[in-house]
């Protein structure tokens, strides 16, 4: 794609300004705003990447993942701001997702630990434990509210926290994983995934295409997964005291 | 069994919900906690099943303090039933298992304690979703008592039920407090501490005003505040 293709294409955020000027929406500004940040960013990232692939040194392609995965957990922590250490638990639970489905990948010769490989799988894993693991804890922290007294019937029957958290948990771990188990139904039917797009578009033959799709597929079963259960876990232990009493302050 | 609440105090949201509070539960009988909405008896009775810490003071189960009693243990020796009865997914049977079951019990006669409630065998398989309210209770207190407690802990079980069910409730919690459970009761429900309690409590604004027996309550009050409570003249009526 040539850059002055790039510039016309530009174009098409008018007819979202548009809209938004039409309908009295009041976002102009914000999508102008939107539009410029994610210009700048993504020609930052790409020069960073650019650099990192041609030094291709292990350690600069680990820094980018480790700071992928912070900014993520600082964005997923925002849902639950309330929750003490809630950033560590997001981060870290990111973090473990991150490194237990790299590893597999690279383990089964998936991917080659190369910076061309390992950023861009990287990106799509931590960007998924992003979403499903601040959905998770969203979940959690609102069902705790929405169930004190339940809980605390539970807790008075002589329950242990877990126990009388038991229902909650299976339902922020549900909450945090639907939304990959239902676009893996739909797959290749509704939607043509953003790699295997991005591959198709840069000429690789649709086979090879659908391939790398479905070990994402895979790869993102897992990630959620694993990332949910993590994040959830440790979170849930942050609504009760050591005498299994549900805190009051949430 | 016998508790005693050292001067009390539970604090949130930047006011006292009880304050200094001192009782001792010591003889096996119906004990009635009376007063206005908010005057703290609900927090009395989450205090002592130890669901929450009390800010100032200490709680003593049989001379032990009770942070030094396995709070679990104590849960199941102090039993509580709510308002409403929480009953979870499943079956009669299922509930009333519950308690033992969370300990890794099995093999309990689900019926022994279905029956002690006042309710036939029919009810045991029954979904929990198809029980009137005052079922409802009876089956939360027979979940209670799986867990063979030796005080219950009942926040208003009538409240929301009919007479004849909160009659049959009752009758029940005399008949359990007959066979050696002591009962402390919140009720809103002037006339039932009347018929049932043996001991009446009144709490004003988280303070305990009085503590005697519940007919020398009711014919004689002592301070001004139980007076007009009992007249109905105080400001936080009750419902």
């Amino acid at each position: 794609m040539s850059t002055s293709s790039l510039i016309f294409a530009s174009s098409l955020v008018f007819v979202a300004v548009f809209i938004s000027y039409y309908q009295k929406l009041g976002i102009e500004k914000e999508i102008i705003i939107g539009t410029a940040r994610a210009v700048f960013q993504l020609m930052v990232v790409g020069y960073i990447l650019h650099y990192i692939f041609s030094a291709n040194n292990a350690l600069f392609t680990l820094a980018m993942v480790a700071v992928m995965i912070l900014v993520a957990g600082d964005n997923a922590s925002k849902r639950g701001k309330e929750i003490p250490k809630i950033f560590y638990y997001v981060t870290f639970s990111i973090a473990v997702s991150a490194a237990v489905t790299l590893s597999l990948l690279i383990l089964f010769g998936n991917i080659k630990f190369e910076p061309q490989q390992v950023i861009p799988v990287s990106g799509m894993i931590i960007g998924n434990s992003m979403v499903a693991s601040g959905l998770s804890v969203s979940r959690l922290k609102d069902e705790i509210k929405n169930r004190q007294e339940e809980i605390e019937a539970y807790l008075a029957l002589g329950a242990t926290s877990r126990q009388a958290a038991q229902k909650v948990i299976k339902m922020s771990i549900k909450t945090g994983m639907m939304p990959t188990v239902d676009s893996m139904k739909t797959l290749g039917i509704v939607q043509l995934p953003g790699m295997m797009t991005g591959l198709i578009l840069g000429g690789v033959d649709p086979i090879t295409a659908v391939k790398y799709q479905i070990m994402v597929t895979f790869m993102l079963a897992s990630t959620v997964a694993i990332s949910c259960f993590t994040v959830t876990f440790l979170t849930y232990r942050t609504f009760f005291t050591k005498q299994h009493q549900l805190r009051q302050a949430f | 069994m016998e508790i005693e609440l050292k001067n009390i105090s539970y604090f949130r949201d930047g006011k006292y919900i009880l304050k200094n509070v001192y009782f001792k539960f010591e003889k096996n009988g119906i004990y009635t906690v009376i007063g206005p909405s908010g005057a703290g008896k609900s927090t009395m009775l989450k205090l002592i099943n130890r669901l929450i810490e009390p800010t100032e003071g200490a709680i003593f189960i049989n001379g032990v303090e009770y942070k030094n009693i396995d709070v679990i243990l104590l849960r199941r020796k102090i039993g509580m039933v709510f308002q409403r009865p929480f009953l979870f997914e499943g079956t009669v049977k299922e509930n009333i298992e519950l308690g033992p079951f969370l300990r890794g019990e099995k093999n309990i006669d689900a019926l022994f304690y279905l029956e002690a409630v006042g309710l036939s065998k029919d009810y045991l398989f029954k979904d929990v979703n198809n029980l009137s309210g005052g079922e409802a209770q009876r089956v939360s207190i027979a979940r209670a008592l799986a867990n063979s407690p030796e005080v219950l802990l009942l926040d208003e079980p009538t409240s929301s039920l009919d007479p004849t069910s909160a009659s049959i409730i009752e009758e029940l919690i005399k008949r359990l407090n007959r066979e050696g459970i002591m009962v402390i009761l919140v009720t809103h429900n002037m006339e039932q501490a009347k018929r049932i309690g043996d001991y009446t409590l009144f709490l004003y604004k988280g303070e305990l005003i009085e503590a005697r027996k519940t007919g020398e309550f009711f014919e004689n009050p002592i301070s001004e505040v139980s007076m007009l409570f009992l007249k109905g003249k105080l400001k936080e009526m009750i419902k």
